[in-house]
């Protein structure tokens, strides 16, 4: 059936199959962002936008986005930059796979939050494993990060 | 020391963060055929018909497979240094399936829903045979895990493919019953650790195709690169000069990428059918049908006067190699050198073992690989020990802990040259308040907080077999190429090398290019696992960097007109102390390009002889609720002895990260079969690794000691990490309950059904 996405501030519109998921049709999009790290909804790599929401691609069939808004970490490359670097700076990001879900998430706080508690912001991003940082060093890069934008955006 | 202990952010980090495809799945042509395995369904059975037909018929599918179709000749998916000492008990596709998900046939097709539709339609008649299931009753039993004549092992490991054994051994010291008997307080116990995952996000995941010159091309996920064109070459019955095996950013590996997982069948393939083709392992196949840790009852008995002087260790280690030998003859010596060698001056020790075939899943490598499992047995005796001579859990410790200096006899025999184990003892006490909290304090409404503690020690690589090269190269605009066959699987050894280098040659990190790990233009390099790449391949950057230093002032005393001993050299420019006539090194590097004989590209190669230990304390702080058994964690203190402490960051989060890992294997991390041999965790809904809530407070410091023989005094970090939550959350949950418990994981109902009774 045609569906009609608006992906990253550019529409696209084409057929697709009724079974397609949202996750394949954005890897097939150039949207390599995107990942899939289980089949159950349980990880949180393939965190994308959908009307400014963020959802998991890989339980969102293409169709039930028709007519809408997706934006993948793709389409947030100032944000990533921005907030990555904290990441980076606590050598937090490791190998890397899971972060564009969790760097997708915690945009979402903090866009809904600006200004997060500890407990907040561990249970905002409860659903985004990482199997190699033990999730400490991603806390002190969001903290420092909230702490940066607090002070205005200067190191 | 100018780079060399900075904490420099990884090379990598803004790719990573900015999600860039750098991996495996992101940069595979559009046109591979897409490649899937159909599973046994049975825990031992023979394959009599595979009813092909209807599956070739989908539109799309490229070709069915069977073990009609694939070599005859056995090979190990162990990424291990020729002669594996792993048994050679594989074939590609084999008729005698031997556990639930083994391969029964391999289907390329166009795209996933087309191969999909095939493996449905694939029919299989199976002769199902009866299975052993139950690892206790595995050797010598009626039934045969590898009955077939062309089983083979190439090394003298003590397995017998008619015993059901993958190896057995054993060695000692002195006489352990004699000084056992005449012991005050004897300890005698026995711990069963289960099959855990590693549980990278990214699972194993493969592709491949065809050079200019007919070549097969494997772009993988794997920590393994030099193995891995071994095993293709093995298991296709092709020259491993036909091969050539890439790897390039890797979602984390943690052992599991040191077996050719997916490798075969993508390869296998594109070798038939000359198509690029790609593998990618869905969830479920990574949990059921990849390379978890060995399964293993370790029995110990440890013996101590009154005083509290530990005087003899005896560990006795029933391992689980599941229906394929991959890495079951190594990680097993593990539970038992690095668990005895935590305590110095025994007058006696022995340790002896079996590895078993069973029809379950092969085990594999993951971090810790067997010291863990050794190391959680001998620590939970040790404490227990501790409470059965009155004495404190770390006073005892103190009092018996291997020195530096001493001689490790369960050690390969080796000097104990760098050891700060008992300052991380003493810091870690203090970090967690151990004299006010231990053992346990009430805390009202049936929650009670309690302390637990234990050692942990790992290797710097495998001695006297590990590899490590390094090539450097000067550019002609002063900028500088290191190319490494180690691999980066996020831990972040393409930077802390560059680190290294940076540190020799003078310069900034930023003016080091990293490239590796690629077959056909990487050094060699047995591949990072067993915690070499610190310490083994960092050893041959230093060495090279050395030379090249050498080769860069010879050029320059050949532009400036003098000789070496009139020459000085800072790293970026090169001056005649004579006549005070300077040269950059981009002017150095361009002038090597022309009408020159001075190559400034140098190769240098390294292997130990020993393997020095990293040491580690930990000790954390629980809450647990005596209604439910939950168990929280309040507070993890750990004090690492890594020697040199590289890159401060990254060797931090490696340790948050371990420990991480711990605790999901000491609390959670569960593994189910049914009767008949199926795994029930065959999800991350089901097999529940830590998420953000549950790892609590992780506080981790540094107590280094220098490594005489290490780069730049440096040991190794990557898996030490992971061995000190098991038994520290045992012995704080028996401060909390009264109760040992003797099985991991220790969940909540195991703990709640406990205290009821």
């Amino acid at each position: 059936m045609q569906i009609s996405i608006t992906l990253n501030g550019r529409k696209i519109t084409e057929d697709v199959t009724p079974k397609l998921l949202l996750i394949d049709w954005l890897r097939a999009h150039g949207c390599y962002s995107v990942k899939r790290g289980c089949e159950t909804s349980n990880c949180g790599l393939c965190t994308v936008f959908m009307e400014d929401k963020p959802v998991l691609s890989c339980s969102v069939l293409a169709v039930r986005a028709d007519g809408k808004r997706i934006e993948t970490l793709e389409g947030l490359k100032e944000e990533a930059e921005e907030f990555g670097a904290f990441i980076a700076g606590q050598g937090a990001e490791q190998c890397g796979f899971c972060n564009p879900g969790m760097i997708m998430n915690a945009i979402a706080l903090f866009r809904e939050n600006p200004e997060p508690t500890e407990e907040e912001i561990k249970e905002y991003l409860a659903g985004n494993l990482c199997r190699c940082s033990g999730y400490e060093g991603q806390l002190r890069g969001i903290q420092e990060f909230l702490s940066y934008k607090k002070g205005g955006g200067a190191q | 020391m100018k780079t060399v202990g900075k904490p420099v952010v990884k090379k990598d980090a803004m790719a990573l963060v900015t999600g860039q495809p750098v991996y495996t799945d992101d940069i595979a042509p559009r046109d591979c055929l897409i490649v899937k395995v159909l599973r046994s369904p049975h825990a031992n059975a023979f394959v009599k018909r595979v009813i092909k037909e209807r599956a070739l018929k989908v539109p799309g599918i490229e070709a069915v497979y069977t073990w009609e179709d694939v070599p005859a000749k056995r090979f190990t998916m162990a990424g291990q240094t020729y002669p594996e000492p792993s048994p050679y008990d594989r074939l590609i596709l084999d008729r005698h399936v031997r556990f639930v998900g083994d391969a029964v046939a391999i289907v390329a097709g166009a795209d996933e829903m087309c191969v999909d539709q095939a493996l449905e339609v694939l029919k299989v008649e199976y002769e199902v045979l009866p299975a052993v299931l139950d690892f206790r009753k595995a050797k010598d039993h009626e039934v045969l895990v590898h009955p077939e004549e062309d089983w083979r092992a190439l090394c003298q490991v003590g397995a017998d493919n008619r015993r059901n054994l993958c190896a057995s051994g054993g060695m000692h010291k002195g006489d352990v019953d004699k000084v056992l008997a005449d012991c005050d307080v004897v300890v005698t116990n026995s711990y069963h650790v289960q099959a855990a995952q590693q549980t990278m996000m990214e699972t194993f995941r493969t592709f491949c195709f065809l050079d200019t010159y007919g070549r097969l091309n494997v772009v993988s996920s794997t920590q393994i690169v030099f193995h891995v064109r071994r095993i293709l070459s093995n298991a296709l019955g092709i020259p491993k000069s036909k091969i050539r095996a890439v790897k390039p950013r890797i979602g984390g590996g943690f052992g599991a990428k040191q077996t050719a997982v997916s490798e075969v069948y993508p390869a296998f393939v594109t070798w038939m059918t000359k198509k690029p083709a790609k593998m990618v392992f869905s969830r479920e196949e990574t949990q059921t049908a990849s390379s978890p840790r060995h399964e293993m009852e370790v029995s110990v008995r440890i013996g101590a006067d009154k005083t509290g002087k530990i005087r003899a260790i005896d560990v006795h280690t029933l391992s689980n190699t599941g229906a394929y030998g991959e890495h079951g003859p190594t990680t097993v010596g593990l539970s038992g050198t690095k668990s005895i060698s935590l305590y110095g001056g025994l007058e006696a020790h022995r340790f002896t073992y079996d590895v078993v075939y069973t029809n379950k899943m092969s085990a594999g490598a993951y971090r810790g690989y067997g010291a863990t499992q050794g190391i959680y047995a001998v620590e939970c005796a040790v404490n227990e020990l501790a409470g059965k001579l009155s004495l404190d859990p770390v006073e005892l410790r103190l009092h018996n802990m291997v020195r530096e200096g001493q001689v490790m006899p369960a050690y390969y025999g080796e000097t104990n040259t760098s050891c700060a184990l008992d300052r991380c003892l003493l810091r870690v006490k203090d970090m967690i308040g151990w004299e006010e909290k231990y053992p346990c304090k009430e805390i009202g409404n049936g929650k009670v907080r309690s302390v637990g503690v234990a050692m942990g020690m790992q290797s710097s690589g495998i001695p006297g077999v590990d590899v490590g090269s390094a090539t450097v190269r000067l550019n002609e605009d002063g900028i500088y190429t290191l190319l490494i066959g180690a691999a980066d699987m996020g831990t972040g050894c393409d930077t802390i090398l560059a680190q290294m280098a940076a540190e020799c040659l003078e310069c900034s990190v930023d003016s080091v290019i990293v490239s590796g790990a690629d077959t056909d233009t990487s050094p060699y390099d047995s591949g990072s696992y067993a915690s070499s790449t610190t310490y083994v391949t960092g050893k041959a950057v230093e060495k090279a960097c050395e030379k090249l230093i050498q080769q860069i002032k010879k050029r320059a005393c050949q532009m400036l007109s003098c000789g070496s001993e009139e020459l000085s050299f800072d790293g970026y420019q090169a001056r005649n102390l004579n006549t005070k006539e300077t040269v950059t090194l981009e002017e150095i590097g361009t002038a090597a390009m022309c009408g020159n004989n001075v190559a400034l590209q140098v190769t240098e190669t390294h292997s130990s002889p020993v393997s020095p230990p990293p040491f580690m304390a930990g000790a954390v702080e629980i809450e647990l609720d005596r209604e439910t058994g939950q168990v929280d964690i309040v507070d993890y203190a750990a004090v690492i002895d890594c020697g040199t402490v590289v890159n401060p960051n990254l060797a931090r989060v490696q340790a948050e990260g371990g420990i991480a890992q711990g605790i999901g294997m000491a609390l959670y991390e569960q593994v189910q079969y049914t009767e008949d041999g199926k795994l029930l965790n065959n999800s991350l809904m089901q097999y529940k690794i830590p998420s953000r809530l549950d790892v609590g407070k992780l506080r981790i410091e540094f107590e280094s000691s220098f490594e005489p023989s290490g780069p730049f005094g440096a040991k190794s970090i990557g898996e030490i990490v992971i061995n000190t939550p098991a038994p520290a959350l045992t012995h704080a949950i028996y401060n909390a309950t009264g109760i040992w418990f003797k099985e991991l994981p220790v969940t909540s109902e195991k703990i709640a059904m406990a205290l009821v009774k």
